[in-house]
Order: C-alpha cells, then structure tokens, then sequence
C-alpha cells in the first residue's frame, strides 16, 4: 500500500516537475514566440509582412546600425502608410551580438515560428554570411545592408540574397586605389580575424599588387579587440609606407587612436582606414581623424534629398546623423515593399527578390539605381576626405568628396563575380 | 533497473516523443544535446567528485571535429557524429592523464587551462574559421537514405542519441564499476587501500564524460549546422556546471531537469537581454548557498525517492 | 624590444591581479571568480565617479579601490562567509554567479561597447626612448603596480600584521586562540583583494575602453598565472606576472598566433614537472 502510494506521488511529481518546467513553452508569453513545429507555418506571410531588423544593439557596430537601422526601416514602412494593399507590415528586431551562432539561432526561428518575410541589415559579415544561407533553405529574403564581404555576392551568392549597401571590392576600390595612386605602395594590414577583415584585406591586396605595389605583412586581431599596440608596434617595424586597417566600428576608433598615442603617423606612417563609418568619425573627433579618405555610399550632406531625408532620420536619432548602413536600411525596405506591393504578397522569397532584380531603384538616399542577378545593388560610391577642425561649419559636417565613383564602376562586375548564379546562365 | 526508475524513465522518453508538437524542435533539440552534456559532466562531478571546469572543450572540439567532416570531408552524418565523438574522447584521454594528478580546485584550474588552451587553438587553426566557425554544415542523410533535413527524422535522430548516451551513464553509474567511482568520491584514501587503482577509474571515467560530451557536440553542429567559438569558451563550461548543479549533482535525472529548465530561461527570456545572464548569476548563488542538492535532489529527498 | 616592453605593461596587469588572487586563495582557499569583475567594477567606478561627480583621475586612484574594496567586505561577509565549512569548490561556483551577476548588471546598463575615459592631462604624451615611442601613461602603469606589489609583499612578509596573516593561512584555530580575530582578518584580506583589482581596473581605464567584458577574459589568463606560480605564494604570483607578460610579448614577435596559447601550455608543462607551481609550496 504504502510503496503504490509512494509510486503515485512520485509519478505525480515528476510530471508536475516536468510541467512546470515546460508551462512557459506551451503557452506563449507576451514577446515569446508562439509554438509551432517547424515548417508548419510556410503561409504565415498570408496575414501580415513582417520585416525583422537583425542588428547589434550593443556591441561595436550599435552606432553605425542599432537601433538607427530600425528606426530607418520604421521610417520606409511609415511611407507607405504602413501597409502593403492590405497587408499591415510590421517591423520586429533583435540583437545578433556579431556571434553567428546567435544570428543563426534568431533567423531560424523568425522564420519558422515569427513569420518574418524578411531579414535587414546584419552588420557583421559572419553573421550575414549565416543568415544568408538560412534564408535560402527557407526561401525568404535577406536585405544585407550591414555587411561588408563581396562573398555574399561572389562564392555565397544566394538567390534570395541582395547586398545593398557596399562591399569590400567597393571599398578596395575606393580608398584602396586612390591611396596607391598617390604613392602608397607598400602596405601592412591589421585584420579583424572573422570573413569581413579576410575578404577585405584580400580585395585590397588585389588592388594593390595590381598597381605594382607590394604587402609586406598582416597580423589578425580578435573581433572587439581593446589593446592593439602590439599589432601597431608590428605594423610600425614593417616600415610598410601604409598600415591598412581591415577592421570596422570599435576596433577601427580604437586603432585610430592608439596609433596616436604611439606616434605612429608622426614617424612617418600613413594610416588607411578601409571601412569607416561617420559614426566613428563623430567618436573619434576632427581632430584625430582630418585628413582621412574614405569611401562611402552615402554622406547626409550631399544634396537636398539626402539633406531631407536625414533632417527627419536625425530628429528622431537624438540628432544624429545616418550612417550609410542606416540609410541602406530605409532604401532596401523601401524598395522591397515596392516589390512586394507588385506581386501582392511575400510568400515566395525568390519571387520577391527576381521582383527586386527586375525593378529599377529609386529613392531618397541612394537615388537611381539597379540590382545585378548576382544579387549586388549598384549605386555610386562617393570618396570623401575628412575635414580639418577649422574646415567645420557645424556638428556633422565632416565631409569633403574628393571625387564620384560612378555606378558601373563602384561594384564588381557581376561576370568577375565567381557567382554561381551568374556563371550557370 | 528497478521498477520505479523504468517508469520515470517511460514518463520522460514518453514527454520526450510528445514535446515537438507542443515545442519548436529546434529548442528541443539543442536542450536534449546540453542535457546529454551536463549528464555527461555529472558523471564526473556527481560520481566521481571531479569538478571539471573545462568541459566546453570536449563539446566544442566535437562540434569542430563533426562539422569538419560532415562539410569538407562530405561524410554521412552518423559518421561524422562517430568522428567528433572519437576526437573528443582522444582529447579527453590526454587531458585527463595530465589533470587527474590534482584534486579540488587545483583540478577544476587545470581543466579550465586546458579549455583554454583549445579555445585559443579554435580561434586560431584555419580549418575552424576564426570568429566565423565552420557554417553551413550539410546535414545530410543519415545511413545513405534517411533526409535529416526533414525537422522529424533530425528530432529522432538527436532523441535517439540522447537515449543512447543516457542509458550508457545511467548503466555505468549503476555498474560495479560505477560503485567503485562512487567510493572514490567518498573517500579515496580508503578506496586505495582497497586495491583499486583510483587513477585508473579516474581516467576512465573522465574519458567516458569526455566522449559522451563530444557525443553532444557533434550532434548539436549538426541540429545547428554551425560550430561556433561560443562552444569552447569557458562561459559554456560555466553553463553546464550550472545546469548539473540546478538539477541536482549526482542525480541521474538532474541534469536534464537543469539543461531544460536553463535553455527555457534563455530561450523565452532572450528579449529581456542581459537580465539572463543576471538570472543565471543568481541561481548559481542560490543554489550554491541554500540549495545544493539541486531540484531532483530536493525533490527526491522531500519524497524520499531515488530520482 | 619594444614588445618586450610592452610585455611589461601586459605583466603589470597580470601582476596585479594574481596577486590579489594569491592573497584570497592563501588565506580563505576561495578561487575568487569574481575577480575579473571586481576589475572592471574598478574601472567603472573611476568612469562613474568622473561621469556624474566630476571626480577626476588622480582622486579616483584612491576612490575607487576603496569602494570596490568595501563591496568586497561586504560580499564576503554576506555571502562568502556562509560557505567556508563545506568544500571550495561550491565558493568558487558562488564567485562564479557573483561575476555573472555584476557583469550582466553593468552590460544592461552601460551596452557592451565601452565607454572611452581620457588619460589624464600629466600623463598625455610620449617618451622617445630610441627603439620605439613610449606613451607617458603606460609608463606610469608599469611603476604603479611595481609600487602596489612591492607594497603587497613588504606588508605580508615584513610586518607583524602580515605574519598574523600567514599564521592565519596555516593553522586559523590556533591563531584564533592566540587572540586573534581571524573572521575579521579574512574579511579585511578579501577587502585588500579586491582593492587590487580595482586599482588595476583604474589603471587600465585610459587604456583601453572602460567595458563590461573587460574583466572576463582577462582572469582566465590570470587563473593561470596563478597556477604557474603556485597557487598562494605572494612572491611566486608576483613574477610570475611579469614574467608571463614578457613571454606573451615575446610570442608575439616569434610566432604571433601562439601569444595567447602559450601561457596555457606553460602551465600544462609546471604542472606536470612541479605541481605545486613554480614558487608553491607542496601540499
């Protein structure tokens, strides 16, 4: 009697002890996601669009995408009056940390269990890279605005892929280029040890074995590194005439200064900020940073529409200014909903984005533009130099352009691109 | 097996089986491949009073070692699953020659090295990727013709594993070979005495914890198709301590209560961000100053059941 | 050479920290996990006290050991305390929560990215010392923690507080019996600690950014100095920090992959040959 009874009370606890444990799957709370089984829920773009902004909201790139980034894409969906026909869109976010396994984990399940149609922005290469792939399995769309790597349009090309904003070839070819040509020939790369700072530091040493100059060295530094004088030591005793930096965000400002602090450039080095974001500008002050070139796809002051635009963006940013991954949000979302408007519906991520291909752009931030079949958005590249103190009329009036990269030439050819979808046809 | 461990057992496999109606499987899966792991970690510390602070390298050298095969080397999935396992239970052979010479906290130092040592290699070795990891790894079909790709056959096959590893600790703890570790942790002066060679059962065990934690690893590259460092950073070797000693050390139930109850907290209250690892410091401190029998162990004491 | 010195600047840090460690462990046989927290409590406590007081560099060298060196007490006595009777290994899983717990706090609250803190305007520029630029600060770094070391040893070794203290370490009871308030001793020597680590915290403040993660991986790296050194010997820990940090530099040089690794294996290797670390005593 006295075993059954204790047979039954364990029983009864060890289901309630597993209940317990599983009641907040089973029933949904408030942000949770609703539980369903995977691949059961392929319609749930029918209701509603859905756009989830994967971004980083804390770490090193916050400022040059965050919560900027979703407050672009709020801004492109407010446009539209917040619906497509009748399909309300809504905007979603989350923090991928720039760990791929993070972003993945996310992706994966926004798309089987949230119902996102689509993924914007992503500012750290690994994680885009991850996500892209995903996005293919599932067939959605993936809007990379944040990342930097040519492979998302080279080796990783992906039907359901589109790289808005800029890549490592744009950037190479860019700064990288006009640094050469004015006599930078030997160079020392820092990289940022993950596929960005790779498929930089190789874009750039293309473009600079092609002008017949020569690297003399690279060291990798981890992602959010804080002490790079010992890379910067190894840089300086390379005599290398340009030490190039293939790194972004934090770790670019970092550099940046610490070079400074070890009178890097006094003794006669030059440095070569591949990737450089006005954010980091605005971190780093005039002061540090006068003289830089960089290359970018987008700077607020450069005409009326752009003025405009970024007026609106900045008053609701705390006045700051958008960077041009945040400006490639809006003109990505925008463009998608055009897409999505025309078809009547998100359902088919390959047919939205052959929709994308298909469709000239038009917008506020980039102005005309086209999308190649290797998934590359073609715009012009702008090259800027950064103003000195005394050339500032205000704050965030850091830009001088040197020159315009026209569009055919500030991206890769879509025939060099090693794509498979552009090879095959 | 006594009765009453073949109907909690019956109970779990049976939720187990129900779970992915009710649950993303994703989650499942990847809970069922930490509970396997903190299973595995509680064999050393549960049964053998080694408190391993490393345990993170064998399942991310695992996950590597799987991924590795499963995407350069194109091999089927049970086979690269074999590989991580093998390569873990190697890397477990050697590190747990070298650290079993210590005891306490000079072991847990030791082991924590090690991990260290590993993590450092993975951020650096080229097959691994850097901060990348290996991404995209096929998951491929299983014995020539079984798709994984299909969300049911990949939970059969990572319930399957977790079965199989389970009944494996549960045997051994039971064994008279699990008894003998069982005196070692009592006292270990005496099991000397005894005749029994502690460093042989030390080194077994720690190699049996090894290997069945790469077990987990290499499963879980697999259900993610990912290997990341975030599997070899000490943060994960912390995680399994916390999970074992949630669920209750030495209870062969408790770590998987810990692993599920741990991965619900971070899955469902990722969008309180950094609250989560706050909550995990705090049950850790819970736990440790008021709570150390775990929730099996309480559980199990309060009815006066062997759980 | 100039990694060499910068090997230093590392070693400082290393130092400091273990010290700190070494001292906690002797006396209560506590691995302190928090400790890398405690660090960058330091830190943060010095950008703090500049962010919403006003309070600048120099004043925040003193402030905020001090106040990270009291929460300490506090930690130990309310927490700490209550686990001495049972097995170590539950009070370095109890610090292990503690770290988690300070290091989530401060990453809601302050994101993960840092905050920048200036160096102070005495310390800005550089030495030109011939084979490489000198920055003024990290100059300064290497003889303050030469200075707080020596004085950590001079104190421990030379003094009659400091025999109380390694009394205390080898028989507390009989200590205790002596008149000796041992529980408060312990107390005090955790305060003492983890004012260490706050001191390194503000030194490294200038450095580098002020970031919640700062700590996280730098005591791992410091686990293991401790290892090599034998774990509570307050001279051992000591050079062993100085030393690891001049080998790390000089990895750098020769085989830059390996800097972070071979602190690792130089421990695998003490270990096998000498268990009980370099300066340790045995068992």
């Amino acid at each position: 009697m006295q075993v059954a009874v204790r047979h039954s009370l364990a029983v009864a606890a060890i289901l309630a002890a597993t209940a317990c444990e599983k009641k907040p799957e089973a029933t949904p709370e408030k942000g949770a996601p609703a539980a369903q089984p995977e691949g059961t829920k392929a319609a749930a773009g029918g209701k509603k669009i859905k756009i989830g902004i994967l971004t980083d909201m804390s770490g090193l790139y916050a400022d040059l995408a965050g919560k900027g980034s979703v407050l672009a894409a709020q801004m492109a969906v407010d446009e539209v009056g917040g619906k497509v026909g009748d399909l309300p869109v809504e905007v979603v976010s989350a923090d991928h940390q720039n760990k791929p396994d993070i972003g993945s984990n996310i992706a994966r399940q926004w798309y089987d269990v949230d119902g996102v149609d689509v993924i914007v922005d992503t500012p750290t290469s690994s994680v885009a890279l991850a996500v892209s792939d995903i996005t293919k399995t599932k067939n959605k769309v993936f809007l990379a605005s944040g990342p930097a790597t040519s492979d998302l349009t080279g080796k990783a090309c992906s039907p359901n892929t589109i790289h808005w904003t800029y890549d490592t070839w744009a950037l190479a070819n860019g700064t990288g280029k006009q640094i050469v040509g004015s006599g930078g020939d030997t160079w020392f790369f820092l990289t940022a040890d993950y596929a960005f700072g790779h498929a930089l530091e190789r874009d750039v040493t293309k473009v600079v074995t092609d002008a017949g100059g020569k690297v003399l060295g690279t060291v990798n530094h981890p992602l959010n590194a804080t002490d790079f004088s010992s890379f910067l030591l190894q840089a300086q005793s390379s005599k290398a005439k340009v030490i190039g930096l293939a790194n972004a965000g934090g770790d670019t400002i970092n550099s940046i200064k610490q070079a400074a602090e070890f009178g890097i450039v006094k003794k006669g080095q030059r440095l070569a900020g591949l990737l450089v974001f006005i954010s980091d500008i605005h971190a780093l002050g005039l002061a540090t940073a006068q003289g830089l070139e960089l290359t970018s796809a987008f700077y607020w002051d450069k005409d009326d529409q752009t003025r405009a635009w970024s007026k609106k963006f900045g008053e609701k940013n705390g006045g700051r200014m958008p960077t041009m991954v945040q400006a490639g949000v809006y003109s990505a979302v925008r463009h998608y909903l055009k897409a999505v408007a025309e078809l009547k519906g998100a359902t088919d991520g390959k047919a939205v984005v052959d929709k994308m291909k298909a469709t000239p752009t038009d917008d506020a931030v980039f102005g005309k533009g086209t999308i190649d079949p290797n998934g590359r958005k073609r715009h012009p590249m702008y090259l800027y130099a950064v103003k000195a103190p005394e050339e500032s009329k205000g704050p965030w009036d850091y830009y001088k352009l040197v020159r315009e990269i026209p569009a055919d030439q500030a991206f890769r050819a879509a025939a060099a691109s090693e794509c498979p979808l552009v090879t095959a046809k | 097996m006594p009765r009453f461990h073949v109907v909690t057992f019956g109970i779990m496999l049976g939720l187990l089986i129900a779970a992915p109606f009710v649950v993303y499987p994703v989650f499942l899966m990847n809970a069922l491949c930490f509970a396997l792991f903190a299973c595995a970690f509680n064999l050393l510390i549960g049964y053998v009073g080694l408190l391993s602070f490393g345990h993170a390298m064998f399942l991310g050298a695992a996950g590597y070692a799987a991924a590795h095969a499963a995407k350069v080397w194109g091999v089927s999935p049970e086979l690269a699953v074999l590989f991580g396992t093998a390569v873990a239970g190697a890397l477990g052979f050697v590190v747990g020659w070298l650290a079993i010479r210590r005891q306490g906290i000079y072991f847990a130092m030791i082991t924590l090295g090690f991990a260290q040592m590993i993590y450092f290699f993975c951020l650096r070795a080229k097959f691994t990727g850097g901060e990348d990891g290996i991404q995209a790894v096929p998951r491929g079909h299983l014995v020539g013709f079984i798709d994984l790709d299909n969300p049911a056959a990949m939970y059969g096959f990572v319930l399957a594993i977790f079965v199989l590893g389970f009944l494996l600790i549960y045997r051994t703890v039971h064994s008279p070979f699990g008894h003998v570790l069982q005196a070692i942790r009592e006292n270990e002066p005496r099991a000397t005495s005894l005749g029994y060679k502690t460093d042989h059962y030390k080194l077994i065990a720690f190699m049996l914890s090894a290997t069945l934690a790469g077990l987990a690893g290499g499963t879980k590259a697999l259900v993610n198709q990912l290997t990341s460092l975030t599997d070899v950073r000490w943060q994960t070797s912390g995680e399994v301590v916390l999970m074992t000693l949630m669920g209750g050390l030495g209870r062969v139930t408790g770590p998987v209560v810990g692993a599920f109850i741990v991965l619900a907290l971070e899955h469902y209250l990722a969008p309180l961000g950094e609250w989560v690892t706050v909550i995990k410091g705090a049950i850790f401190v819970v736990c440790v100053l008021a709570f150390r029998k775990g929730i099996m162990g309480t559980l199990g004491g309060a009815l006066k059941l062997p759980l | 050479m100039s990694q060499l010195l910068l090997g230093l600047i590392n070693g400082s840090f290393y130092a400091m920290l273990s010290l700190g460690l070494a001292i906690i462990f002797g006396l209560l046989n506590v691995i302190n996990f928090a400790h890398g927290a405690l660090y960058m409590m330091g830190a943060f406590v010095a950008w703090m006290l500049l962010q919403y007081c006003k309070v600048g560099y120099w004043p925040s060298l003193i402030i905020a050991p001090a106040a990270v060196g009291l929460f300490g007490v506090a930690l130990e006595r309310a927490l700490l305390k209550r686990l001495y009777k049972v097995d170590p290994l539950y009070n370095l899983l109890c610090t292990f929560g503690l770290a988690l717990i300070i290091q989530g706090l401060f990453q809601m609250q302050y994101g993960s990215s840092g905050m920048p803190y200036q160096i102070p305007d005495a310390l800005q520029g550089s030495y030109d010392v011939g084979f490489m630029v000198l920055p003024k600060y990290r100059a300064w770094v290497i003889g303050v923690s030469l200075v707080a070391c020596f004085a950590t040893w001079y104190v421990t070794e030379r003094t009659r507080l400091g025999s109380y203290l390694r009394a205390g370490t080898e028989n507390p009871t009989l200590v205790q019996a002596f008149g000796v308030n041992v529980p408060r001793m312990i107390t005090l020597t955790y305060g003492l600690g983890v004012g260490l680590a706050a001191l390194a915290g503000v030194l490294a403040a200038p450095m580098t950014n002020v970031n919640p993660t700062m700590g996280e991986d730098l005591i791992i790296v410091v686990f293991a100095v401790v290892v090599i050194g034998g774990m509570g010997s307050i001279m051992g820990s000591i050079v062993t920090g100085f030393a690891l940090g001049v080998i790390e530099g000089l990895t750098k040089v020769f085989y830059p992959e390996a800097s972070k690794t071979v602190i690792f294996v130089l421990m695998a290797l003490v270990l096998l040959v000498k268990p009980q670390g370099l300066f340790g005593r045995t068992q």
